[in-house]
């Protein structure tokens, strides 16, 4: 046990768990590292601290200003935390098909909410906040999709933590958003120690997007094309919702409360075991599971709870 | 190689309201011919000018991304599902 002085120093550092009992080769160990234990409950309080740090050190950030971001949920809510603490206004681009425990939750924090078409999904929040950060020049776009402290971040703690606690690995699955968990600790791994690969899983997301208008209105993180994203991926793959929902299930067997990220990237975790010898996989559990109740993913019937996860962002 | 491929949402007007359609093809690339050659239209929304995928499309092979396999090369066997998707964003 330790004494704290500020919540800042309970981001990260947070711990791995052996869930090999889930693995399907008996030659491949799983370890899940749980993003929820940071204070707001996802990987997000890290990536949304250093933005926060990087933008007062370079004076983007002064007292009193107002933050703006698009956020299918995690990061704004991290952001609305940091940023109440900090003196900041928050507002959030938020897609209108996300569970309503997201909401809730950027509101014990105290954010506004700024709603974005549903049929636009994650897209059409960026798309707004482009647009509105252009309109308010003092507002403040902290841009997760091309901040370059959000791999950052992960490059820095993420990645040796997971080098440093699992020293043998030799696969990393997480799951891809704005794909800043991937290229940090997938860069970090990579430089550091031999042969690692690094797996992306995503959800069907373009076949939940209904309202895009023609293929250019696609979206690819600038960070993801500024950081090689393509030539340091060495798998990508979807998992759907009731892969993803199973391996959420799956997580409770074990004791984790997993959001259902982090049950898609155990799913594609146990995928990469059935096609190696052996190995050491390391996946990563970027939500707790508070913000997948209301949307029934433990509690309904399985073909109930994949119908609603098909029907909400949640990654 | 007889294959299905899924069509987005935005190419669905381009082939007569389908959101599947079967192709055939031993590649990626000759399935992607195939239909472009059934249904013209898909063309400028799939391919890029120089016939490279479009940028912001991913193209998967029984949901893994063809990008990180042999991209356009990619050997389909029968039954195989194609998925074309628009790149979307998460976070």
């Amino acid at each position: 046990m330790a004494l704290y002085h500020s919540i800042d120093e309970l981001i990260g550092g947070t711990p791995t768990l052996d869930v090999s009992g889930l693995s399907p080769n008996p030659s491949v160990r799983l370890y899940a590292k749980l993003e929820g234990h940071n204070p707001t409950g996802s990987v997000k309080d890290r990536v949304a601290l250093a933005m926060i740090d990087r933008a007062e050190a370079d004076g983007t950030l002064r007292p009193g200003s107002t933050i703006i971001e698009p956020s299918s949920g995690n990061t704004g809510i991290a952001l609305a935390m940091i940023g109440r603490r900090r003196g900041y206004q928050v507002k959030i681009v938020l897609p209108g098909n996300v569970t309503d425990e997201r909401r809730k939750m950027l509101a014990v924090f105290g954010a506004e909410i700024i709603a974005s078409p549903s049929e636009q999904g994650s897209n059409g929040a960026v798309r707004r906040a482009l647009e509105l950060a252009e309109a308010n020049p003092d507002w403040t776009m902290l841009y997760q999709y091309g901040n370059e402290a959000n791999p950052d971040v992960h490059y820095r703690t993420t990645g040796p933590e997971i080098a440093a606690d699992v020293p043998d690995i030799t696969h990393f699955v997480a799951g891809l958003g704005t794909s800043g968990t991937l290229l940090g600790v997938g860069r970090y791994l990579k430089e550091h120690l031999d042969g690692v690969e690094v797996w992306a899983v995503e959800p069907p997301a373009g076949e939940q997007v209904e309202g895009l208008r023609s293929l250019d209105d696609g979206y690819v993180p600038p960070i993801f094309e500024n950081w090689g994203g393509a030539d340091l991926l060495d798998r990508k793959m979807i998992i759907r919702p009731r892969e993803s929902i199973e391996a959420t299930r799956l997580l409770a067997d074990e004791g984790i409360f997993s959001g259902i990220s982090g049950g898609a990237a155990l799913a594609g975790a146990r995928r990469a075991a059935t096609r190696i010898d052996a190995g050491v996989i390391v996946f990563v559990v970027s939500d707790h599971g508070w913000k997948y109740l209301s949307v029934g993913t433990w509690t309904d019937d399985l073909e109930v709870a994949v119908e609603n996860a098909s029907g909400v962002i949640y990654f | 190689m007889a294959v299905t491929v899924r069509l987005p949402t935005v190419l669905r007007p381009h082939a007569n309201g389908q959101s599947r359609v079967d192709a055939e093809g031993g590649t990626v690339a000759e399935a992607v011919a195939w239909l472009v050659g059934r249904f013209p239209g898909i063309a400028p929304n799939l391919l890029a000018p120089d016939g490279s995928l479009h940028r912001f499309v991913n193209v998967y092979v029984n949901d893994e991304d063809v990008r990180y396999l042999q991209q356009m090369d990619t050997a389909l066997a029968d039954g195989d599902e194609l998925s074309i998707l628009p790149a979307v964003a998460g976070g």
